[in-house]
């Protein structure tokens, strides 16, 4: 910033502005896990002595278990298929010209747009009426739905950054399309793929609406904890909250290292060029 | 260097949609030449390489290579690799890596791979930058890697897309050469496309002027700078002064030219014989202008203009000079030729050429 015309109480109060948006941001979130570690049944302040007696509680809950198993086989197949699928698409629209195209990438991106309790009723219905509702893969079902969209949007700014003779360079070398994808395309997209991959993990991890929606007696854990809200309060939410949390964020910031790395790369070289002659 | 033709062109067709990029296009191009394909964006220059590395399809019309005809044979089974403008090179890949990519697409084994590889890294002077990344090279660096990485498979053909453009002045020059002696070492057909005049007339062997798909004129640098065929080319390597007009008198060594500028003395040009009365246009190029401050001594074509200004470039100058009905004349003069002279704007100046300094344009 230009110190020649700075105001010393404006800087403080933006200052302050961004500390308290960041504080209303994570105070709860902040809370949940304060208190996961807190021997009280009530979450209330004086907080009583620390304890991991929750944390042993889930430990020994076998709901939770199978909550989190389907979570895990959940993310992993959507963040496989929704990859895939958004690459594909984003592939289409870059390599390829014709009628609707702008019809076709609007649809493709639609799905995240559309109200969770719409899509999740919607889905259910049309899940029910195929006689595909109730079971793991309905949930699987529902949520390459979603996150196709997040990673076709991923891969289509990495494609975007490509020389567009690129690919028609190595169909030039003696690659066919399939050779120029394998050894090309992909491996010029391959941050974006991993990222991508992250990024629908974590929406598939804590998306719950939906899930509630149609998953029957295959709950995620996001569904496994609005079962217990709903019964009783107990600081055992506070732990699979700060459990979900962690796992989410862990995911994003790889996706944003890996996106950031890219970027980041090509500054390297141009140090050098003046000093070496041609 | 043989006559015989390497690729033909035999009217080759090429729309987009309603825009017709190459019209009808004629072309052979000969073993072993190094040929320049000149013209001014959207002449379609670019087109027609990319129809020869099989980028385009012809929408009509015949590529034949080695005889052969090649309209539907996808660009990884014909060996026309390109150097493209904007080089690209893979920047995942290391330099070694780009320069072994052909062969290994094309299923090279392993060790003759590494050998070819390390031959042509040699070659171009980048073996010690075998195991960097792409990224970190400089312009001049990429450039062999691009040729490197065309070369490796020891094609015919060699196809080049304004490689040049990116790189400042004195690397050009630098890299001109290294493609010149390449070519002449190599004995293989560069066909090259660029938009520069000193690029291509530096370089090639023959060089096609194109405009609007069309071929204007094909030749070797003197033939197309002193005997343009059309008012294009003329128009386009921007040194000649161009007088139209109507034929008002035809002798057995001259033939007399009206001009709204005035009459004019011009040598008969064998390929376009006049009559009385035809229509006709000649060009003067416009270092054999001489200029004078008094009226020149007869026997030459002259001109009473004024001075509008000059143009440095580098050891000569151009001298913009306006005669009546506004006709403007270019002169070209070294710098000691002009400090003789008082070229002030608006100074009364008399230009003037001999009748053999002129050419008359085949083509009307």
């Amino acid at each position: 910033m230009n110190d020649f015309n700075r105001n010393r109480l404006v800087d403080w109060a933006l200052k302050l502005y961004v500390a308290l948006s960041f504080g209303f941001i994570f105070a709860p979130i902040a809370a949940s896990f304060v208190f996961s570690f807190n021997a009280d049944r009530f979450p209330s302040l004086p907080l009583g002595g620390f304890s991991t007696v929750w944390y042993e509680a889930v430990w020994n809950d076998p709901l939770v278990w199978e909550g989190l198993r389907n979570t895990l086989i959940v993310g992993i197949v959507v963040s496989v298929l929704a990859t895939v699928i958004g690459f594909g698409a984003a592939y289409t629209d870059f390599r390829y010209r014709f009628f609707g195209k702008t019809v076709y990438v609007a649809l493709a991106l639609l799905p995240p747009t559309i109200p969770v309790v719409i899509l999740g009723l919607a889905m259910l219905a049309f899940l029910s009426s195929t006689h595909l509702s109730g079971a793991i893969y309905s949930v699987m079902i529902a949520h390459v739905v979603m996150c196709a969209p997040f990673a076709m949007a991923i891969c289509r700014l990495r494609l975007s950054q490509m020389d567009p003779s690129l690919e028609a360079a190595a169909w030039n070398l003696g690659a066919t399309e399939w050779m120029a994808m394998r050894h090309v395309i992909i491996p010029f997209c391959k941050p974006a793929i991993f990222s991508a991959l992250f990024i629908t993990m974590a929406v598939s991890f804590d998306e719950f609406a939906v899930a509630w929606f149609v998953s029957g007696l295959n709950e995620t854990l996001p569904v496994k904890v609005l079962g217990f809200l709903q019964g009783q309060v107990s600081p055992r939410i506070n732990v699979i909250g700060t459990f979900v949390f962690i796992a989410s964020m862990t995911l994003v910031i790889l996706a944003q290292i890996l996106l950031m790395k890219r970027s980041a790369a090509p500054a390297g070289g141009a140090k050098e060029t003046g000093a070496v002659t041609p | 260097m043989t006559d015989q033709p390497l690729v033909v062109f035999d009217g080759v067709v090429k729309r987009f949609g309603g825009f017709v990029a190459v019209d009808k296009l004629d072309l052979d191009i000969r073993k072993g030449e190094f040929l320049a394909i000149m013209g001014s964006s959207g002449c379609g220059k670019t087109t027609t390489l990319r129809m020869l590395a099989g980028l385009e399809a012809p929408t009509e019309g015949e590529i034949r290579l080695g005889g052969k005809r090649i309209n539907d044979l996808p660009t990884w089974r014909r060996d026309t690799p390109m150097v493209w403008q904007s080089l690209a090179l893979f920047p995942f890949l290391t330099v070694r890596e780009n320069v072994e990519f052909s062969l290994r697409m094309r299923g090279v084994e392993r060790t003759e791979r590494r050998k070819r590889v390390d031959t042509w890294l040699e070659r171009m002077q980048i073996a010690e930058f075998a195991d960097r990344n792409v990224a970190h090279l400089s312009g001049g660096q990429r450039q062999r890697v691009a040729l490197a990485r065309s070369l490796v498979t020891e094609p015919e053909i060699l196809l080049l897309d304004e490689p040049l453009s990116a790189l400042d002045a004195h690397l050009k020059v630098r890299m001109q050469t290294v493609l010149s002696n390449l070519q002449r070492e190599l004995g293989i057909t560069f066909v090259y496309v660029t938009h520069s005049q000193s690029e291509a007339f530096s370089m090639a062997d023959r060089v096609v002027i194109m405009s609007r798909g069309r071929v204007e004129q094909i030749g070797n640098a003197q033939e197309i700078y002193r005997t343009p065929r059309t008012r294009f080319v003329a128009e386009f390597l921007g040194s000649s002064n161009i007088f139209a007009g109507n034929v008002s008198n035809v002798s057995s060594h001259a033939v007399t030219i009206s001009t709204p500028a005035g009459e004019f003395e011009v040598a008969p040009n064998a390929a376009r014989p006049l009559a009385k009365g035809d229509k006709a246009t000649f060009v003067v190029s416009d270092d054999r202008m001489h200029l004078s401050n008094s009226p020149p001594v007869n026997g030459l074509n002259r001109l009473e203009t004024s001075v509008v200004g000059e143009e440095f470039v580098g050891a000569t100058a151009i001298i913009h000079l306006e005669g009546a009905e506004r006709i403007e004349i270019k002169a070209q003069k070294s710098h000691d030729e002009l400090g003789e002279l008082d070229l002030e704007p608006g100074t009364k100046v008399w230009v003037s050429w001999s009748p053999e300094a002129t050419h008359i344009l085949p083509r009307e």
